[in-house]
């Protein structure tokens, strides 16, 4: 019963700069969410923990600059392991996009979502070799 | 470069360019004008504007814009043999196209030539595709031919990493559509993999199926256990592409060690054995000095960690890993990262709750409380409370509940209600000395009297009057507290309440006089609620038969306008009767009447079961209460009903328990939270009864329904009760049935504290053999919201209209989400044909003058059958009453017999029916005979009323 609900990246004035829904939510519902998410991680500081507890659910989230990435996982699921799979998500974004910024996951949203894809599928961990994941973006890439 | 234009079109369109939300909604409907046109124009596209408009469609969409076009021209960009217009295309399905699109055949239809194409990098558009609508249909398409794929052996590694979580996905939505075969066992064996991305992938889809099917996949114990051990043992460096921050694949050990939570140990020996040294590298390696000092470093090994004893603890067999487990934990509670300390006091609570490690966890308690002092996130401070509740037994109590209740005075508002509870719970637990538990709920009133419940101040009462060797000191000290000039309204309640039972017991001393205590009470009335105003009426007139002396001035306050010209009824009326009781009644009777409640039924305390719903059972547990709680559990949920005021003594009701029967409720019942159905059968004596809360076994009396209720016969003769009832949800019923016509209120109670989602409950007439075409039933429903809360009720209205004469009754399906899992409840309707009886009476002649006219054999139908009851005449007789048609007395000759008459209405015909039912005592036996009309009515009738007795 554990896996990914759901992958936000938001700014810090609340808009959403990627939503990947794992789970059939109606578009209200997902509105409710991004706002209660957005509510509930913006109004702690470096002093608190990444994990907060949201719904029956909790949240992992990870601040860079001003932007807040944001995974939804079952109570008894592992912070850690999702803390650093945020973090290599970054990584990975990073170095593809040659120092990312808010812009990039803006007019590239295509290509995040590909990113999202071979890292995160069906709400599970898929590959977690940056050196893989790059290499096959790099393969796509040369198809364009 | 044709993909910076795609880039360039969508710079176009971007919001921040606009300066204000009706500049950017006027930019967008020109370019949504602009696209449209594009579509319809003469000129057909060529792929790569498909592309640029369709990806600019869904950039619109994404910046929050409805689009209602666009969704052909994506499906045709799946036909495509360029990646990149494919990709549009994909992407526009995954996140615009709905399940129950038309457009569905379509796409599958795309699908299925890329997984056909053998080309890799379209194989992994298609499966993402799947995987991330994940509905039905595509389940339905697809189910069988993934696979094929994931356990083909010329498929690409990075094809099998999307195929495996692709089928994860269609189980998960679908699991009835995806058969095991022969591709389990080999599934199994990916977790030998060389690609270190394949066994991740198929990990996670092993561990799912391994919850559903463990037998089947038990094999993947001693390959988990090798896999890992080859990882935990392998020098950093060794696994390249998959060593994150020094730590060899972090996520893949995380994944195997919750594979391994699905099983109980390994037997044998060899394969545990290896296990257990696994545990013990990843607890020595916590020791060791950081490869790195970065924190990715330090989580990525912890995460393994943490992971790691959690198995620990799942196996809860190892006394020495579990002691190590606390000790490393122990040193992360003073660690300078707050996920740590956080993650430590989780994590430790649940290792307070094995046998093992219980002790080693008490020795942590201090810096808990430092913890709790001095934390700065609310969230960490709320674990501590948790771990000090989970420690807690009786050699620390006294600390934990002082300190805890000490906290409470400067607590977080949002967990004040939650440790109210958990120190009610654990004074009552570890009481050595009741003096002491009612020292401490009296704190908690005073410190946080607004955060205190019903079911605390209930609590009290109940062990206060249950334990006579307390009373006298629990009277003094609310009298104490009442001298407050200002208490909280929950104390004057259970001052109130006390001092009603057991105010004699101080009386003899001059400063708590009766009249002192009256006066005391009374100076606080009039800032009280309508409630606890009538709580303290019954209070004044078990005063009266407490301290007669106190009658005059106490029927003065009575007799006043303020209570028996009162605007509430309520407090109206008790001063009413109490003022007349205590007029009219003898001492005597006065002493009956308001005696001294007597002691309440030991169970499970209403406030374990509050807490419980609060968090969800699994939260609350402890050393001693496991094995208990799970059995709690089992008979349906937290909480039983309360329907009858015996189950808290609710004041209100419980002091006018006038006489023998406590239990019976004047005015309302008392609206406690728990019972979900209480108002529905609060005039139904067989439904309330059984809901004598707290009372497991009566809780089992409600029939439980696995799949489809096979009978359904209790509801024969009966048209109100509890038709369902599982972990999650109550299903109970009221309905009224005249001529052909029926209405039907069905209630859905949401036992959990979860909302339902899609919640959808549909009756279905079903038909029998002989009505392929026509429906015998009508039935008109509307739907219900969708969404339903934890703890809430929902009704649903159906209209029943019966056309002809029927057998099969309708199944009522039921569907919902539950905390991301699809439930599925199939019951059958207890819509029978004696419903539409309308009773006739006659007199004998008439009867026997139809009983002979209906004397044509297809008319009679007989059946000799042995009592299932004890044969009782009343029963019975209530039971062709209530199966609908009228009783006849004094027209059979032999009075021992029972005859009926009626007629069954439907649309299209009405049924004359005579019943004639003969008991023989002696053998147990009835006889029963049905004589109508029609065949089938007759057939029908005697088959449902022979199940009664």
């Amino acid at each position: 019963r554990v896996w990914i609900r759901f992958i936000l990246i938001q700014n810090r004035a609340g808009k959403t700069r990627l939503a990947k829904w794992y789970m059939q939510f109606d578009d209200d519902e997902k509105q409710k969410l991004i706002e209660e998410v957005h509510a509930v991680v913006t109004v702690r500081d470096a002093k608190h923990t990444n994990f907060v507890e949201f719904r029956n659910f909790k949240i992992i989230y990870r601040r860079y600059a001003g932007l807040y990435f944001c995974i939804c996982v079952d109570v008894n699921d592992n912070n850690l392991a999702y803390l650093e799979a945020i973090h290599n998500f970054v990584e990975v974004l990073n170095e593809y996009f040659h120092n990312v910024c808010e812009l990039d996951l803006v007019f590239n949203f295509y290509k995040v979502y590909t990113v999202v894809d071979e890292m995160f599928l069906a709400g599970e961990i898929r590959e977690t070799s940056q050196t893989k994941v790059l290499k096959q973006l790099l393969m796509l890439q040369s198809l364009e | 470069n044709k993909n910076s234009c795609v880039e360039a079109g969508i710079r176009g369109i971007c919001v921040g360019r606009c300066k204000s939300k009706e500049a950017e909604i006027k930019r967008i409907n020109k370019e949504l004008a602009n696209i449209r046109s594009k579509f319809k124009g003469d000129k057909a596209l060529d792929g790569y504007s498909k592309k640029k408009y369709v990806c600019k469609l869904l950039f619109i969409f994404l910046l929050g814009h409805d689009i209602d076009f666009g969704h052909m021209e994506a499906v045709n960009l799946l036909s495509s043999n360029r990646y990149t217009e494919k990709q549009i295309g994909y992407l526009f399905i995954s996140v615009l196209v709905n399940s129950n699109s038309e457009l569905i055949r379509l796409i599958n239809n795309a699908i299925k030539n890329d997984l056909a194409s053998r080309n890799p990098t379209f194989m992994g558009l298609a499966l993402h595709c799947i995987a991330n609508v994940g509905s039905r249909e595509m389940a339905e398409a697809f189910a069988g031919e993934v696979p094929k794929i994931l356990v083909a052996g010329d498929t690409m590694d990075s094809v099998k990493q999307s195929a495996a979580l692709c089928l994860l996905r269609l189980y998960r939505t679908s699991p009835d559509l995806v058969p095991m075969g022969d591709w389990t066992s080999r599934v199994v064996h990916l977790l030998n993999d060389q690609h270190l991305g394949v066994v991740t992938a198929a990990t996670s889809l092993i561990t799912t199926l391994a919850q559903k099917n463990p037998e089947e996949f038990k094999t993947s114990v001693s390959l988990a256990v090798s896999r890992l051990s080859r990882i935990v043992t392998s020098a950093s460096t060794d696994l390249q592409d998959y060593t994150y921050y020094f730590v060899p694949a972090p996520w893949l050990s995380v994944k195997l060690l919750r594979l391994l939570q699905c099983y109980p140990p390994p037997e044998d020996p060899a394969v545990r054995g290896r296990l257990t040294e696994c545990l013990e590298t990843i607890l020595n390696k916590a020791q060791e000095p950081p490869k790195s000092k970065k924190v990715q470093h330090s989580n990525a090994k912890n995460a393994v960690l943490f992971e790691a004893i959690s198995l620990i603890i799942h196996h809860d067999s190892e006394p020495n890993l579990l002691v190590r487990a606390c000790n490393q934990l122990g040193q992360f509670l003073q660690h300078r990262e707050t996920n740590l300390r956080y993650l430590a006091l989780e994590s430790m609570c649940t290792l307070a709750s094995s046998e093992f490690s219980h002790e080693a966890v008490k020795t942590h308690i201090d810096t808990v409380i430092n913890a709790l002092k001095t934390e700065r996130d609310v969230s960490v401070r709320q674990r501590a409370v948790d771990l000090l509740y989970a420690m807690c037994d009786r050699s620390n109590a006294q600390q934990i509940v002082a300190e805890m209740l000490s906290y409470l005075e400067t607590a977080d508002y949002s967990i004040r209600e939650e440790i109210v509870l958990k120190v009610a719970i654990l004074a009552e637990k570890y009481a050595v000395d009741y003096a002491w538990y009612v020292d401490t709920i009296l704190n908690l009133i005073r410190i946080a009297g607004d955060y205190v419940s019903e079911e605390v101040w209930y609590r009290v009462i109940q062990i206060v009057i249950n334990r006579d060797d307390v009373q006298g000191y629990a009277a003094k000290t609310v009298f104490e507290a009442l001298q407050a000039p200002a208490c909280h309204e929950n104390l004057v309640k259970v001052g109130g309440y006390i001092l009603g039972e057991f105010g004699n017991l101080i009386a003899g001393d001059p400063r708590s006089s009766p009249l002192v205590q009256f006066n005391l009470l009374h100076s606080k009335f009039h800032l009280c609620s309508v409630p606890t105003r009538a709580l303290l009426l019954s209070t004044y007139i078990k005063f009266v038969n407490l301290f007669p002396e106190v009658k005059p001035t106490i029927q003065d306050v009575l007799r006043g306008d303020s209570q028996l010209r009162n605007a509430d009824v309520e407090l109206q009326q008790r001063a009413v009767e109490y003022l007349r009781l205590s007029t009219v009644a003898s001492t005597d009777i006065l002493a009956t009447v308001l005696e001294e409640m007597p002691p309440f039924p030991e169970r499970e305390s209403s406030i374990l079961a509050k807490l419980k719903k609060k968090k969800g059972p699994s939260t609350v547990t402890d050393l001693e209460d496991t094995k208990r709680e799970r059995s709690v559990d089992v008979n349906g949920g937290p909480e039983p009903a309360p329907a009858s005021a015996s189950s808290t003594p609710s004041p209100s009701a419980d002091l006018l328990g006038l006489g023998a029967a406590p239990a019976a409720p004047t005015g309302p019942p008392p609206s406690s939270g728990g019972g979900l159905l209480v108002d529905v059968f609060s005039d139904s004596a067989s439904a309330a009864a059984p809901l004598a809360p707290g009372s497991e076994d009566n809780f089992r009396a409600f029939p439980k329904h696995p799949r489809i209720s096979a009978g359904g016969s209790e509801f024969v003769c009966k048209n109100n009760g509890v038709l369902f009832e599982n972990q999650l949800l109550q299903i109970g019923l009221k309905s009224e049935f005249r001529q052909n016509l029926g209405r039907m209120f069905i209630f859905y109670g949401n036992k959990t504290s979860t909302q339902f989602l899609n919640f959808t409950p549909t009756p279905v007439p079903r038909c029998g053999l002989d009505s392929l075409t026509r429906t015998h039933l009508n039935l008109q429903t509307k739907p219900v919201d969708p969404t339903v809360d934890g703890g809430a009720q929902v009704q649903q209205v159906v209209n029943i209209e019966c056309v002809s004469d029927f057998t099969e009754a309708p199944v009522l399906n039921i569907q919902f989400r539950y905390g991301g899992t699809f439930q599925n409840v199939s019951v059958q309707l207890p819509i029978t044909l004696n419903k539409f009886f309308q009773p006739t009476e006659m007199s004998s002649q008439d009867f026997f003058q139809r009983w002979k006219q209906l004397s044509n054999p297809q008319q009679e139908v007989q059946n000799i059958f042995k009592a299932k009851h004890p044969m009782d005449t009343e029963i019975t007789k209530a039971k062709i009453i209530g199966f609908g048609s009228a009783l006849l007395e004094e027209v059979d000759p032999n009075p021992a017999n029972f005859v009926g008459a009626g007629i069954i209405h439907t649309k299209t015909s009405q049924t004359g029916c005579l019943l004639r039912l003969e008991p023989n005592l002696q053998a147990q036996m009835y006889r029963l005979t049905l004589r109508t009309s029609k065949e089938t009515v007759s057939q029908r009738l005697c088959e449902l009323l022979s199940q009664q007795f």
